[in-house]
């Protein structure tokens, strides 16, 4: 199983390369368009801030490239930030426009302590998954929610997720192989 | 509100995770990726490696045992001590860790705080609070500022922090619980997340920090012995603290 983590000078891109090659994948960061377009799947990870992520996707061509494998059924996992970029616009720094995989804005956290951190309960994937993020997603495309927090969007083949998998012990290698296995 | 956190610290020099009374008689307890291995499968939510050393030498806590501790963790982790500039913290976050604590260089030099969240984001960026009688005190503690704790916690979110760690050094070894006062006062004071340390001696203690703060950090009471964290997280579900679920 050939895995495409998108290098777009994100932070930490090496736990989820871990989590990744633990469940046996061939995991490999990368910012050529051409090996995000070729893998079985693809993995856009979310550590930083919306504006400098997608100015680093453009500089590369990550996004034409994420948005033509979506169109063509690949399999595509955003993870946390990369779940937030993948809509149509964040309002993060001033307003960003995201790669429109999926309908929808990402929104300021406006409840509870923000940033909103830690592990909480996403009934769909059958666990406690740790979250770590001062915006969410507001979209007609969820498919699982944590406090009322959109903890997980799909739409077509792209599959985003607000909470971090790669950080999420057991359950969340439990949800990274599902994804290996359906890719 | 996600579920109450129970974080391990380890304190680490030279490579090594020690135990002493801070910079006094530090005895060798083991390897950071070991024991932190073993603390994340005892079902630790999160860990802090504090490089114990790092500011008054220089930093022990280097990026290829970090990468070592990402490559075989699966929870996040901190990473504190000696964190001066912004390209220190980026090469911690590079090198696999979550976040990164400031404490020292954020009080000489409080604009750090944004520089980091700015480059790293919010989320990523501890601020690493002393305090002794309500002030703050950088340096391992050694050093009295004349900063009001509550303030400077204050300060520290407006600027950018995503989290306060909040150590009581007048409760800290005493085993006579958490500072409860000084951890409501800043916990009001913000609306970031809150950890809690220093003073730990039973659950009991852990369970009244745990409805102030949204984390307690865990040093002397589990004398770097996972299995105690097996225990301690049965008495806290007994005393009705929601935990994660690790299976």
């Amino acid at each position: 199983m050939n895995v495409a983590v998108c290098d777009y000078g994100a932070g930490n891109v090496r736990s989820v390369l871990a989590a990744l090659r633990r469940l046996g994948a061939d995991a490999r960061l990368t910012r050529a368009p051409r090996q995000v377009l070729a893998a079985d799947l693809a993995v856009l990870p979310g550590v930083g801030s919306a504006a400098s992520a997608v100015a680093g996707l453009r500089a590369a061509g990550l996004d034409e490239a994420l948005q033509e494998r979506v169109a063509d059924g690949g399999p595509t996992l955003g993870i946390c930030l990369g779940l937030q970029l993948a809509l149509e616009h964040s309002e993060e720094d001033g307003g960003v426009t995201g790669l429109g995989l999926v309908p929808g804005r990402a929104v300021r956290l406006r409840e509870g302590r923000v940033p909103r951190i830690g592990w909480a309960a996403v009934e769909r994937f059958g666990g406690d998954f740790y979250f770590a993020h001062s915006f969410a997603a507001e979209t007609t495309a969820a498919i699982a929610h944590s406090e009322g927090v959109v903890a997980a969007a799909e739409r077509g083949s792209f599959l985003g997720v607000q909470f971090h998998p790669e950080k999420s012990g057991a359950a969340g290698a439990r949800f990274l192989a599902e994804c290996l296995s359906r890719a | 509100m996600p579920l109450p956190r129970l974080i391990p610290c380890l304190d680490v020099a030279a490579g090594r995770v020690v135990k002493g009374v801070r910079f006094e008689g530090l005895r060798d307890v083991g390897d950071p990726v070991e024991l932190g291995a073993a603390y994340a499968d005892a079902g630790a939510d999160e860990l802090v490696f504090l490089d114990v050393k790092a500011t008054v030498e220089e930093r022990s806590l280097g990026s290829e045992l970090i990468g070592r501790v990402a490559d075989e963790l699966a929870i996040p982790f901190i990473v504190g001590g000696g964190v001066r500039a912004p390209a220190d913290a980026e090469a911690l976050l590079r090198a696999g860790a979550d976040k990164v604590a400031v404490n020292s260089a954020a009080l000489e030099r409080p604009e750090l705080i944004g520089q980091l969240a700015e480059l790293l984001g919010s989320q990523a960026v501890v601020v690493a609070i002393d305090a002794a009688a309500g002030e703050v005190r950088a340096r391992a503690g050694t050093l009295p500022t004349g900063r009001d704790a509550v303030a400077w916690a204050a300060e520290a979110e407006a600027r950018g922090a995503g989290e306060i760690l909040l150590t009581s050094i007048d409760a800290d070894g005493t085993r006579n619980g958490y500072d409860l006062a000084l951890t409501t006062a800043v916990s009001d004071a913000v609306s970031v997340p809150v950890i809690a340390s220093g003073g730990a001696g039973g659950a009991h203690h852990v369970a009244e920090a745990l409805r102030l703060a949204q984390a307690a950090l865990l040093a002397s009471i589990l004398h770097e012995h996972p299995q105690r964290l097996i225990s301690l997280r049965e008495e806290l579900r007994g005393l009705g603290v929601a935990l994660r679920d690790a299976a």
